[in-house]
């Protein structure tokens, strides 16, 4: 058997010492009639060169990006990741170790997570970040509870505007038992109708979260949004894009108190959706209400600096039903890629990587417009992704794909976006364009589509 | 050897005008900015992010991962946790085109080699648990947990049926309190019994009408198998009840027995865990449940279907469950730790998969009667993949506690124990060996431990000694937090 | 371990001094030994009304968490505010700088389920650690 170093004769000797003649004798506490007689029906081993064949029979029938033009996004970008992430990541010092419980062996993860803190605070002019949550979605989801934490408030939550249908979805799942209802407002014009979202806010609203840039690629006015949900009493989260804080407004700046996202752009691989990286910020005041794991500085015995998990009497395993999250294992490795990623970039980086992104997706909006004709279906200003409307929106995703281009995702695909007309959501196309995609590749896709 | 340059935290080590990365100018026509974002909306300056070199960067990751303790250098049996070989064969395969650049909105289509892996492993994942329906969606075990609270929840607010409160013994793991609380259920927690199992009385008393679900792990945190499960089932399914199994520790009886087959009606698995994710110095997990047939259609979608055309070609597509919760996170799971799973199971297959439990069962007893003098457990007499070893005598007698010893073993090359845990064991260190340990480095371990039990006391409350720290001061961490790097003067 | 007379006592480790229709409330010296490396407490904000052996506050150590359950039902009136970023009141003077909460009484105190400080001493050993 692979991985396993027990010999014939060292079994014996064990079971010697241990005191029976075999491990059936060990599996007698599990009583006769509930062990399974039989072999388990799974496929037959393969060795590592099977193995290998197996996995490359599979994944030549799945096109990754390097085969294919992405220009999908709707959450989840292909933005160049430099080599140093796959190499430093890969130490097993790193990947073979788990949650740092003996500080002591544990410096090299703690350190690093530390800095992870330190770096998504620089990015988002945050006062805390926790060590990271599961996804973007799942982040929300927290936000909410949190906000009720923090609010008292428990019975409405409201999303403003176009916040991903997927994190909404996972919202509803999370509060539906709670006697929670979960409020839509409308878009008006590609961004959130302020109208609307004061009149949907009530002094039992916990939060307004709000997606920006949004779903479908518009930037909100955060800071007017937060204003408009501190009148009423509630909580403002922002889901952000991180890349975007290259150029954009931070959360910290526009008076959110939770801000949280999708990591994934920060240097971690696409991989069909997992694993990625939920980021999660708020205000320093309300850092006990935080979900999750915290890194927090301190010193040894001897007086010298060290960091250790920190305010762990807010978490699952110390605080139980009353536990801020039920979280335990989070996404360290993930965090890992995205501390590395911030480094490697440093300040100039992420400014030319968000400008680049920027600047192409303007001119891939434009030739779609003047040349393919799909026109951008909001006016509202964009970064790097936006929604084109297309009458056949299906024939146009063919026509790329026979190209080697993907595009999307189609509006179709999700449930109805508050405030987009049916027509609008049947024929939307999502559109995202990043630093990776050359001009060639854009003018390209549009001559496919013109 | 130290490096203490290199250790030194990133924003300490920017300087102005370094760069780790540069980037092309652009190819498209430059718009200015303003022109295209409404400046209101525009930050004034770049983020106040450290300025470092690519080999700085390099040299300070690589130094700083020579603090850990891990898997690859270490003996880690931290008891819970199943701390087995990551096996070097998954960390390449999981990185093929195929698997590591597919976009989640590609086309079914394009994604098909994806889409088979992904069922074939909701199959392989069925097969093991004996509960048919599986969502591949849950990023942990505590998200799997809460993952299918909302399916039980589902379930009974289908059936007309008001169900509030969700069971679970003392020893239980505190995400289970967590995720029932979440799920808006009312915990219930059962008195310890003395033998470590399930007290069967005081479950009666507690399992009612209101009752949706008790959750057990099994084998328990002790490492024991709930030898009354069936009848534990019994007592919940005649009230109208669900058995949720924790699948924390499938470890111990993966091909030996199924929570399908011993009463349990949904459970959790731990990829990272039990098919050796790896652990990723906390995560990422991924935490796939299994249901029986009736709870299926609640599950989270999408999962991958197979249909087979009358010309004999089979396709996958994702599909949502008919009366599916909704989603729990966004895309279709932590593919990246599912594949390695696969990898995992594939390599095993049937025989190796039961192996792999049995040598895990086999080293955890063969350390309990090592230590069985000199750190007893006590619970017994035989464990199944780990157990509770208690230090209350050397408490007692020397003035040793179960810190003080896990301390000490760091000294000494060995990853500590996981201590204070389950609270049902006064000084307890839970121990699991797990398969992919020799007898040489039990028997080390087990002399090491007997070792320090004859040291100082007051020495080891100075352990560790040769580590880059010692005993950080938890207190002043927690009453004034440091959470993040501050621009002042220090050493 | 001390037990100031004249003071009443919860089983839960709070005690309570009454003067006329107000109370002053805090934890006992005992509670404080048990619970060991205090790191944070959180106190009810005045005007809040508290009930009787429900939980008024919370108070952490490194890896422990406790509700501080209120002895007698009322107001808040006022809230000891040096203390969450003094905690070592606590260990120095449980009994009188360490003091938490004063309520305004809204009911006659019902003092049936407390303890004197003989009776309290006497509960603590049967707890024992």
């Amino acid at each position: 058997m692979p991985y396993l170093y027990n010999t014939a004769e060292q079994r014996t000797a064990m079971l010697d010492r241990i005191g029976v003649d075999s491990v059936a004798t060990l599996l007698e506490q599990i009583p006769q009639a509930l062990q399974l007689h039989r072999p388990l029906d799974l496929p037959a081993p393969l060795t590592e060169i099977a193995l290998e064949q197996r996995l490359r029979q599979l994944a030549d029938r799945s096109t990754g990006a390097a085969d294919r033009v992405c220009f999908l996004g709707g959450g989840a970008y292909e933005h160049f990741i430099p080599s140093v992430i796959d190499e430093l990541t890969g130490r097993g010092e790193f990947y073979t170790a788990y949650t740092p419980y003996q500080a002591e062996a544990s410096q090299g993860t703690l350190q690093a997570f530390f800095e992870f803190q330190s770096l998504i605070c620089e990015l988002t002019e945050m006062d805390v970040s926790n060590a990271s949550v599961y996804d973007g979605a799942s982040a929300i989801a927290e936000a909410v509870l949190m906000s009720m934490r923090v609010t008292g408030r428990k019975s409405r939550v409201v999303f403003a505007g176009a916040v991903h249908p997927e994190s909404i979805s996972t919202v509803r799942t999370y509060v539906q038992h709670l006697g929670c209802e979960v409020v839509c407002t409308p878009l008006s014009a590609g961004v959130i109708d302020r109208d609307q979202l004061s009149a949907a806010l009530t002094d039992q609203t916990a939060c307004v979260i709000v997606q920006s840039p949004n779903f479908l690629g518009g930037i909100e006015d955060v800071t007017a949004i937060s204003e408009l949900a501190h009148k009423a009493g509630a909580l403002c989260v922002q889901s952000f894009n991180p890349i975007s804080l290259g150029l954009l407004k931070r959360p910290g700046a526009c008076g959110v108190d939770i801000a949280v996202a999708e990591g994934q752009s920060l240097g971690i691989p696409l991989q069909f959706g997992g694993p990625y990286l939920g980021l999660f910020t708020c205000r320093s005041e309300h850092v006990r209400k935080l979900p999750g794991r915290l890194i927090g500085e301190t010193v040894d015995r001897q007086g010298k600096r060290c960091f250790v998990l920190n305010l762990q009497a807010r978490e699952q395993h110390i605080r139980r039903d009353k536990a801020t999250s039920n979280i335990c294992t989070n996404q360290g490795l993930m965090a890992l890629r995205a501390t590395i990623y911030l480094a490697t970039l440093g300040p100039q980086g992420i400014r030319e990587v968000a400008e680049l992104c920027c600047q192409k997706a303007h001119y891939a909006a434009k030739q779609l417009a003047q040349v393919a004709g799909l026109p951008l279906m909001s006016t509202a200003p964009f970064f790097q992704e936006f929604a084109v409307r297309c009458t056949d929106p299906a024939a146009v995703i063919t026509k790329a794909q026979q190209a080697g281009f993907d595009v999307g995702p189609l509006l179709s695909r999700f449930a109805p976006i508050s405030g987009l007309s049916v027509e609008d959501q049947a024929q939307g196309l999502l559109v995202a364009v990043t630093e990776c995609r050359s001009r060639d590749e854009i003018d390209r896709l549009v001559e496919v589509l013109a | 050897m130290r490096n203490t340059i290199a250790t030194r935290l990133l924003s300490d080590l920017s300087t102005p005008g370094r760069r780790g990365a540069s980037y092309p100018a652009s190819d498209v026509p430059v718009e200015p900015l303003a022109s295209l974002i409404p400046s209101a909306f525009l930050a004034d300056a770049a983020p106040q992010l450290p300025e470092l070199c690519e080999p700085e960067i390099v040299r300070h990751y690589v130094n700083l991962s020579t603090l850990n303790m891990s898997v690859d250098t270490h003996f880690y049996p931290l008891g819970s946790c199943t701390m087995k070989y990551n096996p070097k064969r998954h960390e390449r395969l999981s990185r093929l085109p195929g698997i590591v650049d597919v976009h989640p909105y590609q086309a079914d289509g394009s994604n098909q080699g994806m889409l088979e892996l992904l069922y074939e492993m909701q199959q392989m994942l069925g097969e093991i648990a004996g509960l048919p329906a599986v969502s591949l969606q849950p990023a942990a075990g505590a998200h799997g947990e809460l993952t299918a609270l909302f399916v039980a929840a589902a379930y009974f607010r289908d059936k007309g049926e008001q169900r509030t409160k969700v069971v679970f013994p003392a020893s239980a793991h505190g995400t289970n309190p967590a995720s029932a609380a979440i799920a808006g259920f009312d915990c219930v927690e059962l008195a310890p019994a003395g033998n470590g199992l399930v007290d069967l009385e005081s479950l009666k008393r507690a399992v009612d009408q209101q009752t949706a679900v008790f959750m057990v792990t099994n084998p328990n945190t002790l490492g024991l198998f709930e030898r009354q499960i069936d009848e534990i089932a019994r007592v919940l399914h005649d009230a109208g009840g669900l058995v949720y199994i924790d699948g924390a520790n499938m470890n111990a009886i993966m091909g030996i027995t199924r929570p399908g087959d011993f009463g349990g009606d949904m459970m959790h698995y731990n990829v990272h865990k039990t098919f050796t994710g790896p652990h990723g110095a906390g995560g990422p997990g991924s935490g796939p449940i299994a249901v029986r047939d009736f709870l299926g259609p609640y599950l989270p979608g999408p999962i991958v279907t197979q249909s087979t055309a009358s010309d004999g070609t089979t396709t996958y597509a994702q599909t949502t469950p008919a009366k599916s919760i909704g989603r729990v996170r966004a895309h279709f799971g932590n593919i990246g730790i599912l594949v390695r799973g696969y990898c995992y199971l594939r390599t095993l297959g049937a025989a190796g998969v039961r192996a792999a439990a049995e040598d895990a069962i086999l080293n955890a007893n063969y350390l309990k009667a090592l230590l069985a003098d000199v750190l007893p457990a006590p619970h017994g007499p035989h464990c199944l993949h780990e157990f509770v070893a208690s230090a209350s005598g050397a408490l007692k007698d020397r003035g040793i506690s179960a810190m003080d010893i896990a301390k000490r073993l760091l000294d000494y090359g060995f990853h500590a124990p996981t201590v204070y845990f389950p609270l049902v064991v006064p000084e307890a260190l839970m121990m699991e060996p797990t398969e992919t340990e020799s007898k040489e480095t039990l028997d080390a371990f087990a002399e090491t431990i007997a070792k320090i039990l004859t040291e100082d006391p007051a020495e080891l409350k100075l352990a560790p000694q040769t580590l880059p720290v010692s005993r950080p001061n938890d207190v002043q961490a927690a009453r004034n937090p440091i959470l993040k790097w501050t621009p002042c003067v220090k050493d | 371990m001390s037990a100031p007379e004249g003071l009443k006592y919860s089983k839960t480790h709070e005690w309570v001094a009454i003067t006329g229709d107000k109370a002053r409330v805090g934890i006992t010296d005992f509670a404080v030994q048990l619970l060991s490396d205090l790191v944070y407490v959180d106190l009810p904000k005045v005007g809040q009304s508290i009930t009787q052996s429900q939980p008024f506050g919370e108070i952490e150590s490194v890896k422990h968490v406790s509700d501080l359950y209120a002895p007698v039902a009322g107001t808040v009136t006022a809230v000891n505010t040096e203390l969450p970023n003094q905690l070592e009141l606590l260990n120095q003077s449980p009994f009188e700088k360490g003091w938490m909460i004063e309520v305004q009484l809204t009911q006659p105190a019902d003092l049936s389920g407390l303890l004197d400080a003989d009776a309290y001493t006497a509960h603590c050993a049967t707890e024992g650690h």
